[in-house]
């Protein structure tokens, strides 16, 4: 018998979290202002309908402990447009990053490195050329801290996507 | 059938067998109220600020477990009706507010009374609505309908731009709502009802744990019956008073900051807790970490979200609570169960050691704001349905008012509303129009709705309001006493108004009491009446709600009433 009833793992762990919901009006303000109403974290959140159907899907990057968690998947099910919360334990995550980059810069040991991260140059103009990259959460943001060393215009992160295994 | 939106409102309203709104026109809602005025399919009941029509028909809906329907305008009108909402929402209970908005070509524009009402209205309803086309009307207004009443309920808000309000469209009300994304739990897994009677059978001091739910899912019956059977004894929260009866044996009062002692202490003694439609709140448990630290949790709710929330549960049963109990009274009728007599002998031990008592006042004192409670529950009892506002009257009436039946005690405890009370037992009286309306209310709450005693003389909604009048914001000044050195920071409220003038000028009757017989004057003159009153009795200034558990303390850390009754 568990004789501490409020004894709870209170390590926070980082939480890939996928919500199927109808496509409606302010149907994603819904979603956010629930994190923020009830004080939870989003790393990062992803919005795009799901092809055919009357439904999109968000994957939501969060970070808590396991009653936080917990209480984000049944507050998002209560939620009346939420068809269903799929809580990640073993998915693909990928991230993409845009990045601009000078064009008096090391262009080829640019590129190598773009390749190194499931990258590419996707365009060239007078003044910069823009890679990018679509590879694990994590490699990406280590990719991002590598480049630091061209001088980067700009950098733009697509956030998480995420299917199960 | 084709016919403008504001006839498909009236449409829908007559569809789902309302029998009354309460509203405020304006602007926006103007082509509704057309509609309203053509009609007679239900009365319209038209209060004096919005705040006011919604916790009537919050009150007509906590009181007749029907859904309540306010109407209200675009802008201040919304807004206004924004804290009736909220207050609702945190108390589960069913309403539909329809509110006006600006036209679909005006949103957007900072028009005239425009507010982005849905945006206010999120996080304080249980779902919400904005109408962008007539084609959808129908569709929304059956599922806010219905969206209210099933699962937890909740308030439902409906927002309709006055564009759509004048177009004409297709009304077909028969179609059967699909809503694949919304499909409340009704039946507990059958599962988990047997390992939850298996653990309540091992166990030596299992406690029921009654909350609003039991009210909301109307299983009264079915509670009692199953304390019955097992000799479990129980506790009720605030929102639960009235579910066990006041003269049922095995119940031991309300439990939480302002609990009776042997409640609080059989909760923090129970082995095994079992939660019927309660959500464990701050005020309910106390500090957490000393909360009930040797009870197994079987925690019964029809929401998911409200399970291990703030307290892990060991058997959680999702499910329709009177469903859930009808099996949980079946499996217990071929159950073996323990002997809880001693159990329920150490509890009533508490209750002779600590009964809930007050020292009464002696001849030529004020009167104490407890025996006018307990008065009028010996005077009214069953007769009354009682509501009340916010602070120390609130909590002398959930611990002295003797209280028999579901639906008989009206209260605003999750937002915790000063100015619920009048309007609310108005709403109570339109609903139960053969019982005694009562609100008990202070000096501090009556003033934040009054305006509705002019309500209640034209619909002939007669309320019979309980001032217990201590110049004071009491439960503030009680905290300012105990915790902040008797530092009265704006509390003192002895500029106030004449309250027999004030309530015989909107057609009411006034009374000002000073002794006990002077008070069954005034009760028994009032009721006869028929007619709204002010019973303003001036109470003793100083008095405390007791017992007491101070913010952060455990349940059996309470400050209790020194000396003997």
């Amino acid at each position: 018998m568990n004789n501490f009833n409020h004894f709870y793992d209170t390590t926070e762990k980082r939480e890939v979290i996928s919500v199927i919901v109808k496509n409606e009006d302010s149907v994603l303000s819904r979603i956010s202002n629930l994190f923020s109403s009830r004080g939870y974290n989003i790393d990062s959140l992803t919005v795009a309908p799901v092809p055919e159907t009357e439904y999109s899907r968000l994957t939501i990057v969060t970070i808590g402990d396991a009653r936080t968690i917990d209480q984000i998947v049944k507050q998002l099910n209560k939620l009346i447009p939420v068809l269903k919360v799929i809580e990640h334990k073993s998915a693909i995550e990928k991230d993409t990053v845009l990045i601009k980059i000078p064009i008096d810069q090391n262009l080829s040991d640019v590129d190598v490195l773009a390749r190194a991260y499931n990258g590419a140059i996707q365009n060239v103009t007078d003044d910069a050329i823009v890679i990018s990259a679509t590879d694990d959460p994590q490699r990406i943001a280590n990719f991002i801290k590598v480049i630091q060393k061209f001088n980067p215009l700009e950098i733009v992160r697509g956030g998480v996507v995420a299917i199960a295994r | 059938m084709k016919m403008t939106g504001s006839k498909m409102v009236i449409e829908s309203l007559h569809r789902e067998g309302v029998e009354v709104v309460f509203g405020y026109p304006g602007g926006a809602i103007m082509n509704v109220y057309d509609e309203i005025y053509k009609q007679n399919h239900f009365q319209h009941i038209l209060t004096k600020h919005e705040q006011g029509a919604v916790h009537a028909a919050d009150g007509y809906a906590r009181a007749t477990g029907k859904v309540g329907v306010a109407i209200v305008t675009s802008g201040p009108g919304f807004t206004n009706a924004v804290t009736g909402l909220a207050t609702a929402y945190m108390d589960s209970i069913p309403m539909v507010v329809i509110s006006g908005q600006v036209p679909t070509t005006i949103i957007g524009t900072d028009g005239f009374q425009e507010i982005d009402a849905i945006g206010i209205s999120r996080p304080c309803s249980k779902h919400n609505y904005l109408v962008n086309r007539i084609e959808d009307l129908p569709k929304i207004l059956k599922e806010a309908f219905y969206v209210a009443a099933s699962g937890r309920p909740g308030p439902v808000h409906v927002d309709i731009p006055k564009d759509i309000t004048a177009e004409l469209g297709e009304f077909d009300y028969d179609k059967a709502i699909d809503l694949p994304t919304y499909k409340p739990t009704k039946k507990g897994n059958n599962r988990q009802i047997k390992k939850a009677i298996e653990a309540i059978s091992e166990s030596k001091k299992p406690l029921l744990y009654v909350g609003g739910g039991a009210i909301l899912a109307n299983c009264g019956e079915e509670v009692k019956q199953f304390a019955k059977m097992t000799g479990i004894p129980a506790v009720e929260t605030l929102m639960a008073r009235g579910v066990m009866g006041s003269k049922n044996p095995l119940l031991f009062g309300m439990l939480g900051m302002h609990g009776e002692y042997a409640a609080n202490m059989a909760m923090h003694e129970t082995d095994c807790i079992i939660s019927l439609g309660s959500r464990f709140d701050d005020r309910v448990t106390g500090r957490l970490d000393e909360f009930a630290k040797g009870a197994k949790v079987i925690h019964v709710d029809v929401d998911p979200a409200s399970i291990s929330k703030i307290v892990n549960a060991h058997f959680p049963i999702v499910g329709d609570l009177k469903n859930v109990l009808k099996s949980l009274i079946e499996f217990a009728s071929t159950h073996e169960f323990g002997d809880y007599s001693s159990w329920v002998e150490d509890i009533s031990g508490y209750q002779k050691k600590e009964p809930l008592k007050y020292h009464d006042s002696k001849d030529g004192e004020p009167l104490k704001p407890q025996w006018v409670i307990e008065r009028t529950g010996e005077l009214l009892g069953e007769k009354a349905i009682i509501s009340t506002d916010v602070g120390q009257h609130q909590m002398w009436a959930a611990q002295f008012y003797p209280f028999d039946y579901p639906r008989q005690w009206i209260t605003s405890g999750g937002l915790g509303t000063m100015g619920f009370g009048l309007p609310a037992a108005m709403g109570v009286k339109r609903g139960c129009p053969d019982k005694v309306s009562v609100n008990f209310t202070g000096d501090g709450s009556i003033m934040m709705n009054m305006q509705e005693i002019m309500t209640c003389t034209q619909y002939d909604l007669p309320v019979v309001n309980i001032i217990l009048n201590n110049n004071y914001l009491g439960m503030v000044r009680q905290w300012q006493t105990l915790f902040y050195e008797d530092r009265l920071s704006e509390t003192n409220l002895e500029i106030q108004p004449d309250f027999e003038m004030l309530c015989r000028s909107m057609g009411g009757v006034g009374y000002r009491v000073t002794t006990k017989e002077e008070f069954d004057d005034a009760l028994n003159a009032a009721v006869e009446s028929n007619k709204t009153a002010f019973i303003e009795v001036m109470v003793d200034r100083m008095e405390h709600v007791l017992p007491m558990v101070p913010n952060g303390h455990a349940l059996n850390e309470m400050h209790l009433l020194e000396g003997d009754e």
